[in-house]
């Protein structure tokens, strides 16, 4: 039972993670039908962005927002050099491209961070808090509360603004959307820099517990993927969903089995769940229709 | 306010608009008929930029549209219906109106993201607009409905309303009044009068001749691709091309 418990804490911690990651998928697909390859990359880079301006002896807070603000100036930069000039191709040739600056991304992150893990303190305090028969860093209640929060605050932006609204319908019906004065480019770039945001905020959170090194954003980038496709691609709380899930599933099968083991655990799952429903958790039938 | 120079669109080898050429004042009803598959459609998607002519221009107040991107179109005052609804199905009736307000409002991306004060009160102000023009074409019971679940009639209406939110110099309407039945026909009529007589023009394609000849104050008529007719609704339906083009081979028997 302990062991049930202390598995389900760390689940839920590093499925948060995931689904942050998933979020930023989505999106990007919502509005540009996009599978952004690098969105792990992002969330390394806020890890390693937040390490460097700590190394130059800033603020640890002010370090956090100077991080945020570079990531999504990265992410603001990525959309404009390979999404806008490459307009009216289609999603397949521009998900290669993103992976080919995923590759350069993480690149340039082994020359300036090298291939060693760095570490990066955490928000407050890590002595370890007992909770029954479980033990918790205050950290991964942290993770937990941003995920939350990140979910609140997409839900007000996406729904309770005119540019989330202007957001919503690029996303339903670009055609109309269009009619109605909608730029598909500005939406496009601006699905790009939250993204970019959502990323650096998951680097942020999980960089006292994890470590990361230069290519963490594969691993997290596949398993971000897999808990948007697991959900149903496009859809906000099915990526939630889907990353607790993944975050669960891979804690149990390292765990209860092998430790060794706990990627196939979380793989061979998810391919069960889409064998029984293709569309994802939440998804609607009718995903990778439409596009700008 | 609208002017149509020599546009020719082809689609692959089938020639859908030839060489059409016509002309519009402002604070007209005008409309575009014409018998299945005589090129009204195309002429409509290159007026509102969903593609552009093969050959030739469009002029919308001075300045050349044809080469513009779709989205450009609203700002310029240029708002459209669909025959086939493009509505969000799944925003609220509301909701959908207040996309239409999108240009109409100055909220920056980061503004919005971090909810500055002003940002509230512009998304009030938009549901307030929102809500007026909701009321105008009389949707006001069911603006917190989601769309996907209206009638056609309403649906039609909601299109309008959101057209109508962008503020138009110029309304193009596709076949507002298909599948309507009488009554819906009738307030349509009325409504499009309104919005005429509130200083936006109207461009209709229609096949409910009672409607295009109660209420346009012009027609232009196309057939297979060509411009065949215009004038006042009269003088349309005197016209032999026209009369030919819709009655065909019937009349050439029946005068046998």
């Amino acid at each position: 039972m302990s062991d049930f418990l202390q598995f389900s804490v760390t689940g839920i911690t590093i499925g948060s993670i995931y689904a942050i990651v998933a979020l930023g998928f989505v999106t990007i697909y919502s509005v540009t039908k996009v599978i952004n390859m690098a969105q792990g990359e992002f969330v390394m880079l806020g890890g390693m962005i937040m390490f460097t301006f700590l190394g130059i002896g800033l603020n640890y807070w002010l370090s956090f927002l100077l991080t945020i603000l570079a990531v999504m100036a990265i992410g603001w930069v990525m959309e404009k050099a390979i999404i806008q000039p490459t307009k009216g191709a289609d999603p397949i040739s521009l998900i290669i491209l993103t992976i080919g600056a995923a590759i350069f991304i993480r690149g340039v992150a082994s020359m300036i961070w090298g291939k060693g893990q760095v570490r990066v303190p955490a928000f407050t305090s890590n002595e370890p808090i007992s909770i029954g028969p479980a033990t918790i860093t205050p950290q991964s209640i942290w993770v937990v509360l941003i995920m939350l929060f990140i979910v609140l605050l997409l839900y007000i932006l996406i729904d309770r603004t005119m540019i989330g609204k202007a957001f919503q319908a690029c996303s339903v019906n670009p055609m109309a959307a269009r009619l109605m004065g909608i730029s598909p480019a500005r939406m496009s770039s601006f699905s790009f820099t939250l993204s970019a945001v959502l990323g650096a905020i998951a680097g942020l959170a999980i960089a006292p517990i994890m470590f990361p090194a230069y290519d963490t954003g594969l691993m997290l980038g596949i398993k971000g993927f897999s808990a948007a496709i697991l959900g149903g691609l496009g859809s906000a709380p099915g990526a939630v969903l889907g990353g607790l899930i993944i975050g669960l599933l891979e804690s149990f099968g390292a765990g209860y089995i092998s430790s060794g083991l706990k990627d196939a655990v979380a793989f061979t799952a998810i391919l069960v769940i889409l064998l029984i429903r293709p569309s994802g958790i939440l998804g609607e039938r009718n995903v990778g229709k439409g596009g700008l | 306010m609208l002017e149509v120079k020599n546009v020719t669109k082809t689609f692959g080898g089938v020639v859908a608009n030839k060489d059409v050429s016509f002309s519009f004042e402002e604070g007209q009803i005008v409309g575009l008929i014409g018998p299945n598959g005589a090129g009204k459609s195309t002429m409509f998607n290159m007026i509102s930029a969903i593609f552009p002519p093969s050959e030739g221009e469009i002029i919308f107040r001075k300045q050349r549209i044809d080469k513009m991107p779709t989205n450009a179109m609203a700002p310029l005052g240029i708002s459209r219906t669909f025959q086939n609804l493009q509505v969000f199905k799944n925003m609220t009736v509301v909701e959908n109106v207040m996309v239409g307000r999108h240009i109409r409002t100055k909220t920056g991306t980061l503004r919005a993201a971090l909810k500055l004060p002003g940002t509230k009160k512009e998304e009030v102000s938009a549901y307030d607009k929102a809500m007026e023009y909701i009321q105008f074409v009389g949707l006001q019971d069911l603006y917190d409905h989601l769309a996907g679940n209206l009638a056609l009639g309403k649906l039609r209406l909601l299109e309008l309303a959101r057209a109508l939110a962008t503020e138009p110099k110029l309304l193009l309407l596709d076949e507002i009044a298909a599948g309507l039945n009488h009554k819906e026909t009738k307030e349509m009529s009325n409504l499009i009068e309104k919005i005429r007589n509130n200083g936006t023009t109207v461009f209709v394609v229609e096949h409910d001749m009672d409607l295009v000849m109660s209420i346009c104050d012009k027609i232009i008529v196309l057939d297979q691709g060509e411009k065949i007719a215009e004038g006042t609704p009269r003088e349309i339906q005197s016209n032999q091309r026209v009369i030919t083009a819709y009655l065909g081979a019937e009349v050439e028997k029946n005068a046998q």
